[in-house]
């Protein structure tokens, strides 16, 4: 466990930089964790932010393949939205804990 | 977890799926998939009864070996006996209670995997000397595989710092 700055708040991350607290999560934060990870957010880019944070509330686990279906983004296009990591990536800036799904 | 700070890597797995049961072919589609979503490069290669797997008649519907799988249990965990595998119609019951579970899981048909896997970047292939033995032609396949190929041709591009080859 970390303290990191991110967009002038003081926030509690894991080793891996995800939040601890997604309660802690903001738009501003998102946009910055995304900067450092050479993404631009977009629209669409916080459409999946908020789809992810809605389901991990609702204790469900995450899978590209439900995004895939989640009538946001398909497949292909989660993978051009967040690059290297369509759920590793997306999850860390949703401020949502790293996923533990194989798919 | 990441005390590995030293290690190249892994930037490539090449597979090779040789086998037709649906643990042998999720084996490698799971892997593959991983390798994509982690931003690992991943080349498919499928052969022998591996082919199964993207033939598209045959690649929804694998089965699981009832027969000669000592690894098989019943429901509640008491062995599963042999002579029971062999009754006609159980490996098929037990195939789609495997896929049942799978499902459950959100482990998605084969020929949703493949799409999922090419839409990360992965590429798959058919092994040339196993599509001449099956008589199986380019239309036989998946629209996801990318060439029918010789193995020749694979390990040539199976190279550079961080690769892997893994045989299921």
């Amino acid at each position: 466990m970390a303290e990191k700055v991110i967009a002038g708040k003081s926030i509690e991350v894991t080793d891996e930089g995800y939040l601890v607290n997604m309660e802690d999560w903001s738009r501003e934060i998102a946009a910055e964790l995304a900067s450092e990870a050479g993404i631009e957010l977009t629209g669409k880019h916080l459409e999946v932010l908020e789809y992810l944070r809605e389901k991990q509330s609702a204790g469900e686990t995450l899978t590209i393949r439900k995004v895939g279906k989640s009538g946001i983004v398909d497949i292909k296009g989660l993978y051009k939205l967040f690059p290297g990591g369509p759920l590793k990536i997306s999850s860390k800036l949703a401020g949502i804990p790293k996923p533990t799904s194989c798919v | 977890m990441n005390d590995s700070k030293n290690e190249t890597p892994l930037k490539k797995v090449c597979m090779i799926c040789s086998k037709g049961t649906i643990e042998d072919v999720y084996a490698t589609l799971v892997m593959g998939n991983g390798a994509v979503m982690e931003g690992i490069e991943a080349r498919l290669f499928f052969t022998f009864f591996g082919l199964d797997a993207i033939t598209k008649k045959r690649m929804n519907r694998l089965h699981t070996a009832t027969v000669g799988n000592p690894a098989m249990r019943m429901p509640g965990g008491l062995p599963f006996p042999t002579l029971l595998g062999a009754i006609p119609g159980v490996e098929a019951g037990v195939s789609a209670m495997m896929k049942k579970e799978m499902e459950r899981l959100d482990i998605p048909p084969v020929d949703e995997f493949l799409d999922m896997i090419t839409a990360g970047g992965g590429e798959i292939y058919a092994c040339k000397l196993a599509v001449d033995m099956f008589k199986l032609k380019k239309e036989d396949l998946s629209e996801h595989v990318l060439d029918i190929i010789t193995i020749g041709d694979f390990f040539a591009m199976s190279g550079g710092e961080g690769t892997q080859i893994i045989f299921t």
